[in-house]
């Protein structure tokens, strides 16, 4: 029994070492160019657009507003009457807040649905996964948050801020309103804080502000019980929070619960937007700052039409937030690039792209064709008693996007 | 044919039919890519399949081999695609872009593999060595190498410098001078792993039958048994153990190349008790049951997700529930009565609660009384 | 000498946590020998509950002492469906337990998001608990406290159930020995029943706790359950001082390391500090002496 079996592998194990063989020749080498080809069908009375998005795990606390807001945006294209006359066909994938499901979604969206655009994408991690796989298949992403900065691929459109549109500006606020001369640094275990932070010890540097301590804690963490006795021992006339989710609730009850307050020592948050605050708890962030793009307080018609049209689709109670608005209006953008190409084609939209402007909520925004990003005017915002948040310090005009930070002489990476 | 003539090999056969002929037949350069991705989860099922399924060692760990495997082998990648002296993307982005000592060796693709194929064996020899030889067994055993996946995520992530942190690496150009890019090539990958997988599966068959695998499943129905008939059971576990370790590390190491990716979120707790999905849901003591049960779930994944956005976690809840509950032995359990079997193993079955004494259940807790405890 | 005294307290009221949350589990792991991974979702349920009866109870001073019992009943009462509809049939295996209630797990997450939505929730503290008090020159925040005093009844009120009640004779009976507790007219069954009634409500309680210190959302169990499992094991499995000692200790540990290093590499070195530890101790910090092969 057991020699027939042995011949049985003998036989099987040589068919497969046959057809491997078989199949390992001509394939191309590295070295050789990439031909990606699209398969994007223009031909019917619609056409497809993908949104990517986590629905579920634990950035789906934040992903889902998004989502409803391109959602909303999809819808209102569509009464307009669409795009170059087809209306949008959305396709929903839920990234499950994993960077390695996000890789896969984008291929099935790209490879599988031939989307036009796909639109999403969250944490820094989501973005990473998808950029060789935008590039390799020669498709098209719209990236609605605020990030690291330090990127521009040819096939991503940011509509977030990079640094120098918000964390900068924010530096700027603390230490030319606030007068700060020292810091304190807290932030998620993860690359946008790491980077984050790389770029704010640089610049308290050239500036004279000292950096009393820099925390890190692991993603979703809630221990911050050892943090806060650090924050506190250190006394620095303000703290830059870089943590991300649920950590902000646990940081800042701490905070709350040691007696640290908004006015001693205020903390500056660059992840808390309006649909995180009653998390958070009102009473626990009033008073602290927060830098964005783009707040619900906003007092503009477009920003009315657009709250007014949120809460009629989700509710008198739902927020609209910077990441949300960045999404709707990243939307509207591939809308005016496609429209200024008289094309869906992925490489006529890009090349459309520059100095396509949009009304959006938070202003008038311009795409820059070159590093792909937007002009945005930062806005320092303050958490009133209402859970909102109110513009307290403006850049006035909208700041061109520099995502390597290459005006800025302090900047060495 | 009748269901009675049904042997596993006819059962590999056809299993093989469908990867290397039907498959690639039918199936889209995407569609083909997944199914390469489940193969590699495929292959350290039938890993689990040997340590939990044959030696009654619930392996919940197992991220942290199939993670040994993945980072070595996207190092090496990362290393290769910046060429000789050079050094990976994302070092000069977050670090100071120079590449750590530990990194230089896994320039070489031949060491890589060494890595690939050894470390793990080092280290689940290692702590299996520790674990097994001090009778660490049932649930602590279980909790203990859970307890390792988690503490292998977390350390990737605090590395943003020299792992990647939480983005994980991606971002592979070539695997061992191949083009990643080119379908042709992409086909290539898919036959390695589904070929692996098989010949894996046909080691399988060949250890179950030879005297160790019959020395495995005595000791998980009755290590002390073995024990008094002279044999040591912690040096059967720790076979199983390291050889379940090195196939989750060869399926790690293949998945890198076919999903382009490997991050913290696939070694951690969730995606270890994921690979255990498969296993359960296909027979995890059959032979075929755990691969054929891992391609099965990571097709169902990824229909019902595309289907259901956000809902996956529903499915999978209920797939845990229903399969452990009503059908232990999962779809091989419902072949054997279909051919007149009742599930033979009490390791399936269970132990009444009287006699699970001399079981499962740590000793302490089922001899100690509460109040004897809490008084100590 | 401050630096040291604050992480004294920061380990002990983490450490305060890391017993409510791993009290249940002595009783439904350590006493029944079910590995329930759900224990993380009932305790989210516990959060969550706080959090309804925040919307229902208009007044905040009272919410939270309303919310403690109840989230004991919602905690048991879900405990008491788990025993029920599934448990019951699992006694016989043991270790399945865990995949059965892992899965039972992520439904349950999937519930809580889709009732209550993805975002957390905020349940507001009470106005009695705001602020610190000054021991020894260090704030000891009132929440934190309020954990440490909680989590000392808990420990109590389950000692003397244990001790003093009928009901805790049985349990103590049936855990001992089955058999011979049917034969003497236990209901076995309506003891396995009780036991997972207030293992679970313990987690419920724990669940109400943690609003105090952090968010109320869908994965607030799944960032305790390891911690949790690794607590009872460590304390050795079914002994409440154990759990009480490596509570405390493993908070301990946590606090020393995330001031001296990084809170990541402090919770690596933790766990492994625990596998290292089960090396030399496998049976946990208190072990009982037994004849027994296996």
């Amino acid at each position: 029994m057991r020699t027939k079996f042995s011949s049985r592998i003998l036989a099987a194990s040589s068919v497969l070492a046959l057809g491997l063989t078989a199949t390992a020749c001509g394939g191309a080498k590295t070295g050789d160019s990439a031909t990606g080809e699209s398969c994007v069908d223009t031909s019917g009375d619609t056409v497809k657009i993908g949104f990517l998005n986590s629905l579920s795990g634990t950035m789906a606390i934040s992903e889902t507003t998004v989502f409803k807001s391109l959602s909303m945006a999809a819808e209102e294209i569509n009464a307009d009457g669409g795009v170059l006359g087809k209306k949008l066909e959305i396709v929903s994938e839920d990234g499950q807040s994993e960077p390695t499901v996000f890789a896969e979604k984008a291929t099935k969206l790209i490879q599988d649905d031939c989307v036009a655009a796909v639109f999403g994408g969250w944490t820094s991690s989501s973005r990473k996964a998808m950029l060789p796989v935008f590039e390799g298949n020669d498709a098209l992403l719209f990236y609605p948050v605020q990030y690291e900065g330090l990127e521009s691929s040819h096939n991503i459109f940011y509509t977030g801020a990079t640094t120098n549109q918000q964390i900068i500006p924010a530096l700027d606020f603390l230490k030319q309103e606030k007068k700060i001369e020292s810091i304190f640094l807290v932030g998620s275990d993860y690359v946008f804080p790491r980077t984050a932070n790389k770029i704010i010890k640089q610049y308290a540097a050239a500036n004279g502000i000292e950096v009393l301590g820099e925390e890190y804690q692991p993603l979703g963490s809630t221990d911050f019980g050892t943090v806060v006795d650090k924050v506190k021992a250190a006394g620095a006339d303000a703290v830059f929070n870089t943590l991300n989710g649920d950590s902000n609730v646990a940081f800042f009850k701490e905070y709350k619960g040691k007696g640290l307050t908004a006015s001693a020592m205020p903390v500056l948050s660059v992840s808390i937007a309006e649909e995180e605050v009653p998390g958070v708890g009102v009473g626990n962030l009033e008073g602290q700052y927060t830098a964005w793009n783009y707040y619900q307080t906003i007092d503009s018609p477009a920003n009315k039409e657009f709250v007014t049209a949120f809460k009629a689709a989700n509710g008198a109670k739902a927020v609209t937030s910077d990441p949300m608005e960045a999404a709707y209006t990243s939307l509207y953008l591939w809308k005016g690039m496609v429209e200024k190409a008289d094309s869906f084609a992925v490489e006529d939209v890009i090349d459309a792209a520059d100095g396509v402007t949009y009304d959006a909520p938070e202003g008038t925004v311009e795409v820059d064709g070159e590093n792909h990003h937007i002009a945005k005017t930062a806005l320092i915002g303050q958490v009133n008693s209402e859970g909102l948040i109110d513009t307290v310090w403006s850049s006035d005009k909208p700041i061109e996007p520099d995502p390597y930070l290459k005006s800025y002489d302090w900047w060495k990476n | 044919m009748s269901m009675k003539k049904l042997s596993p090999y006819v059962g590999w056969l056809l299993l093989a039919v469908a990867l290397l002929v039907l498959a690639p037949a039918v199936l889209s350069d995407f569609r083909l890519g997944l199914l390469a991705k489940y193969c590699c989860y495929a292959i350290a099922a039938v890993g689990i399949g040997l340590a939990w399924g044959r030696g009654g060692m619930l392996v919940l760990g197992q991220g942290l081999y199939f993670g040994i495997g993945a980072y070595a082998m996207a190092m090496h990648l990362k290393l290769a695609d910046a060429g000789p002296g050079g050094v990976p993307d994302f070092m000069a982005l977050y670090g100071d872009a120079t590449v750590p000592g530990w990194w230089e060796p896994l320039r070489s693709g031949a060491f890589a593999v060494v890595v690939i194929l050894v470390l793990p064996a080092l280290v689940a020899g290692l702590l299996g060595l520790a674990v097994f030889k001090r009778r660490i067994k049932g649930a602590y055993f279980a909790i203990l190498s859970q307890a390792l996946a988690a503490a292998f995520a977390i350390l990737l992530v605090g590395q943003v410098k020299t792992t990647g942190g939480a983005n994980g690496l991606n971002n592979f150009q070539g695997f061992f001078g191949y083009a990643l890019f080119d379908p042709a090539n992409k086909r290539m990958l898919y036959f390695i792993a589904a070929g692996i997988l098989l010949v894996s599966i046909l080691a399988m068959a060949w250890l179950y039958r030879s005297r160790f695998g019959e020395l495995l499943v005595a000791v998980r129905d009755g290590e002390e048994r073995v024990r008094f008939l002279g044999t040591d059971p912690a040096n059967v576990k720790l076979a199983a153990y390291v050889i379940a370790a090195v196939l989750a590390s060869i399926g790690g190491a293949l998945f890198v190349p076919i999903a382009g990716i490997v991050s913290p979120d696939d070694v951690g707790v969730v995606a270890s008790i994921g690979l255990l999905a498969g296993v359960a849901l296909g027979g995890r003591a059959s032979l075929l049951g755990p691969a054929v049960g891992a391609l099965l779930v990571g097709y169902a994944e990824t229909s019902l997700s595309e289907a259901f956005p956000g809902s996956w976690s529903y499915f999978q809840g209920a797939l845990f529930v229903l399969v452990i509950l009503l059908l232990p032995g999962g779809l091989a359990q419902l072949l054997n009565a279909r051919r007149g079997n009742s599930v033979s193993s009490r390791f399936l079955r269970g132990v009444p609660r009287g006699k699970q004494a001399q079981a499962e259940l740590p000793r302490s807790a089922s001899e100690a009384a509460p109040e004897e405890a809490a008084a100590r | 000498m401050d630096a040291l005294l604050a992480q004294v307290f920061t380990g002990v009221s983490a450490g305060a946590v890391l017993l409510l949350i791993a009290l249940g589990l002595t009783l439904t792991f350590g006493q029944m020998g079910v590995i329930n991974m759900a224990h993380g979702e009932f305790i989210m349920a516990g959060a969550y509950t706080a959090y309804v009866v925040s919307l229902v109870v208009a007044s905040t001073e009272l919410s939270l002492l309303i919310a403690l019992p109840a989230g004991f009943v919602i905690g048991g009462l879900l405990g008491l469906a788990l025993e029920a509809s599934v448990l019951r049939w699992m006694y016989a295996r043991p270790l399945d337990t865990l995949l059965v209630t892992y899965g039972v797990g992520l439904v349950l997450q999937q519930v809580a998001r889709d009732v209550f939505g993805a975002p957390a929730k905020e349940v507001p503290a009470p106005g009695w608990l705001d602020g610190s008090i000054p021991i020894l020159g260090y704030d000891f925040p009132l929440t934190r406290l309020f954990i440490i005093v909680l989590a000392g009844l808990c420990v109590a009120a389950l000692l003397a159930v244990l001790r003093f009640t009928a009901l805790g004779r049985q349990i103590r009976a049936t855990v001992g020995n089955r058999d011979l507790a049917e034969t003497i007219g236990i209901s076995t069954r309506r003891t396995d029943r009780a036991t997972f009634f207030i293992g679970s409500g313990l987690a419920g309680v724990a669940g109400v706790a943690l609003t105090l210190l952090g968010s109320t959302g869908p994965n607030l169990g799944t960032s305790y359950i390891v911690q949790a499992f690794l607590v009872v094991v460590v304390g050795g499995i079914g002994h409440l001082k154990g759990t009480i000692v490596a509570a405390l200790g493993i908070g301990l540990l946590q606090a020393f390391f995330a001031h001296a290093l990084t809170g990541s590499v402090a919770q690596v070195i933790v766990f492994l500090a625990i596998v290292a530890f089960l090396q030399v101790r496998p049976q946990g910090i208190l072990s009982v002496r037994t004849r027994s092969l296996a």
